[in-house]
């Protein structure tokens, strides 16, 4: 069956509230970062405000730009394999910070099986090679409005 | 009636009509624009008999994760008859940083080796006598200090320095583009450059000190054309530094190489040839005409190709092997000396095994299987190929032009022109894949429902990193303090006066100083380049 034809959600401009704020950030050393540069050109186009920060992130640089950023949402892209223990790690620091009401999601490559690993460990939402940027920006409006923030 | 006149749009925007004929090729002259297989301009190839002679060098990219590990993997393809090994390193040692470093934890042996101390490259080449192999390194800030722990390698098996052979990467200015490994500011990296290229120049003449790279940048969204200029402004860049420093163009030239694309997101089988073939008849033309190089050998435009993960789907993963298979074929009617494939399940991890090996076979039934290497060149003469080449020569040079208008390559990094540049045209071509205007099978047409095998990943060791640790203090604890600090000092002070660094680098490694402190004097002296992070 031929895939349904996309929404193009990301050309829209639906933002007419407070508009959903989005850190992006790569952890860790790899430097492959067009995957992280084009969907936050995306979500930039679908009215989000992205606050991108690049590359190299410990997990303490992204907690306290997302904090001192007021944003809803992390973003990680992780290309190198490492995504559970920086997510793990990521998230640990939150629950003792007790940081509330920031979502992270997860962008990269990895195996399929790793989706469950990472969500178990309270990761909201990832998007694998292939996502289309419909599905992603869907996918963190639904997050955003359906936590009642907005 | 369809006429020859009719355009079609391809999918890299370069119009093609229904049917080429001979006026398509006005003043075309067989003995100037493409000229017998190893003649000027070296159109169809850079040796008379191209793969009769010689047929291309087969090597995939692969990593172990600690130097024992590595050490035994070398020994078994040897035994193998291999006598080229590809070693990848970890991106801690990529980037300068121990293994200790709170920055490096998670990546410490994923992509590779780790290498903290000579001890690390000693111990990867035990039993394993240098003047018996060619070792490529990917490394490029990096990259004079993995030289020098190899050259101190060979030094205590007593394998002299001129016996020496391999690559090490090398090219620093494309890191600032696309790949990212980059510690210091472009200045006193081409610096750098220039130290390694001139060490090698005078002592290990069989050494390729470095491969310049247009591979990376297409990941990054650079169109066929620029995949080629900006190498090319980035050797000229690399090869003024080095006739700054009192050499000839004809000592400088026939040491570089280059590693091309064939394949990846934006594949187009005939473009990619042509480029290609373009490449070659440009960068003869340059060397003689604007570098003014006098011998035959300097105008040769060395190159391997290579494709990276990104023309590589997560859907449906083993029509990725179909994939590489037209990517290998272009490789090879363009004349590439060696290939690099991707693997069918880039999109799920580091590759495994069974996905290298499917790949070094792809390559092997095109080379054994097909008869493409039977005769050189054997898209020469065609209308369209010829069209073409001449299309993407042209191409080229504007690509070349527009920069050098703007100041020139390294300015263009700086300021973050390129790294702009390169993400518009990204993301354009990713939106019209989702749009499926840009047809990719599996993706956007003949899906399917997929819930399908799950595929089996490479998985790192967790006892790697402490392993490493342990090794790194054992070193620390083992070393001459004094003489460390002494080298470290030399270091800095060479550095500083911009004398050659890689003497005191080699001082400072046989010293068994760590990356982490040879890096660190160095960040001193040239400082960390800044991140241009615009969107």
């Amino acid at each position: 069956m031929e895939k349904q034809s996309n929404l193009f959600l990301y050309e829209e401009v639906v933002d007419k509230e407070r508009p959903i704020r989005i850190l992006i950030a790569k952890p860790g050393l790899d430097g492959h970062d067009k995957g992280a540069k084009v969907v936050a050109k995306a979500l930039k186009d679908a009215g989000m405000e992205v606050i991108y920060i690049g590359l190299r992130q410990s997990t303490d640089s992204i907690l306290n730009a997302a904090l001192e950023e007021n944003v809803d949402i992390i973003g990680l892209s992780i290309l190198s394999g490492s995504h559970v223990p920086i997510c793990r790690e990521l998230l640990g620091k939150m629950g003792q910070q007790g940081i509330e009401g920031i979502k992270v999601v997860v962008g990269g490559v990895m195996p399929r099986a790793d989706v469950r690993v990472l969500k178990d460990l309270g990761i909201s939402e990832v998007f694998r090679g292939g996502s289309s940027f419909d599905d992603i920006i869907q996918a963190l409006r639904e997050m955003v409005r359906g936590a009642g923030r907005h | 009636m369809k006429t020859d006149a009719e355009l079609k749009e391809t999918d890299t925007g370069v119009k093609v009509k229904l049917y080429y004929t001979p006026e398509d090729l006005p003043g075309f002259d067989y003995g100037t624009s493409l000229g017998n297989p190893g003649e000027y301009p070296y159109t169809r190839g850079i040796y008379p008999t191209m793969y009769r002679g010689k047929l291309w060098t087969m090597r995939q990219y692969s990593g172990f994760s600690t130097s024992e590990n590595t050490n035994s993997r070398f020994k078994f393809l040897l035994e193998q008859g291999q006598t080229g090994l590809s070693l990848a390193l970890d991106l801690p040692t990529q980037l300068g940083l121990d293994s200790d470093d709170p920055l490096a934890k998670d990546d410490v042996g994923r992509l590779g080796v780790a290498i903290d101390t000579l001890r690390d490259m000693e111990e990867m080449f035990d039993g394993i006598p240098l003047d018996t192999i060619s070792t490529s390194f990917t490394v490029n800030s990096t990259a004079s200090i993995i030289l020098a722990m190899y050259v101190a390698t060979g030094e205590k098996q007593g394998v002299s320095k001129e016996k020496l052979r391999g690559t090490i990467q090398n090219d620093i200015l494309k890191e600032y583009i696309a790949r990212g490994t980059w510690i210091f500011p472009p200045q006193p990296s081409i610096r750098l450059i220039g130290d390694t290229i001139v060490y090698c120049m005078e002592n290990i003449p069989r050494f390729n000190s470095v491969s310049v790279s247009g591979t990376h940048i297409c990941e990054a969204g650079a169109t066929h054309a620029q995949s080629i200029a900006y190498p090319f402004l980035t050797a000229i860049t690399y090869i003024n530094e080095v006739l700054k420093r009192g050499y000839r163009i004809d000592h400088i030239a026939p040491l570089l190489s280059f590693h091309l694309i064939a394949g990846g997101i934006q594949f187009q089988l005939f473009q990619d040839v042509a480029n290609l073939r373009a490449a070659r008849r440009l960068w003869a033309k340059i060397v003689k005409e604007r570098l003014g190089a006098e011998e035959e050998k300097s105008l040769l435009l060395r190159f391997s190709t290579g494709a990276m993960g990104s023309g590589m789907t997560e859907q449906q993963p083993l029509n990725n092997i179909a994939r590489i298979a037209y990517y290998a074929l272009a490789a090879a009617l363009a004349g590439s000396r060696s290939f690099n494939l991707p693997c069918f399940d880039e999109a799920y991890g580091i590759p495994t095994e069974e996905a290298v090996r499917t790949s070094l076979r792809v390559q092997q039934i095109l080379a054994h299987e097909t008869g493409v290497a039977d005769t050189v060149d054997p898209l020469a003469g065609s209308y369209y190929m010829e069209d073409l080449t001449n299309y993407f020569e042209k191409e080229i040079e504007r690509e070349m032009e527009e920069i050098e208008s703007r100041g020139g390559i390294v300015a263009c990094i700086e300021n973050g022109y390129i790294q702009g540049k390169l993400l518009g045209q990204a993301y354009e071509v990713e939106r019209k894949i989702q749009r499926g205007e840009i047809v990719k099978v599996g993706v956007n047409r003949f899906t399917v429902d997929e819930e399908q095998r799950e595929m089996e990943v490479f998985a790192l060791d967790p006892e790697v990193l402490s392993q490493q640790i342990e090794r790194l203090n054992r070193i620390k604890a083992s070393r001459d303090k004094s003489k460390v600090t002494a080298c470290l000092n030399d270091l800095k002070k060479a550095a500083t006066e911009e004398r050659n660094t890689m003497p005191y680098l080699l001082d400072a490694v046989k010293a068994y100083a760590t990356m982490g402190e040879i890096v660190g004097v160095l960040k001193e002296v040239y400082g960390e380049a800044e991140q241009p992070v615009s969107i």
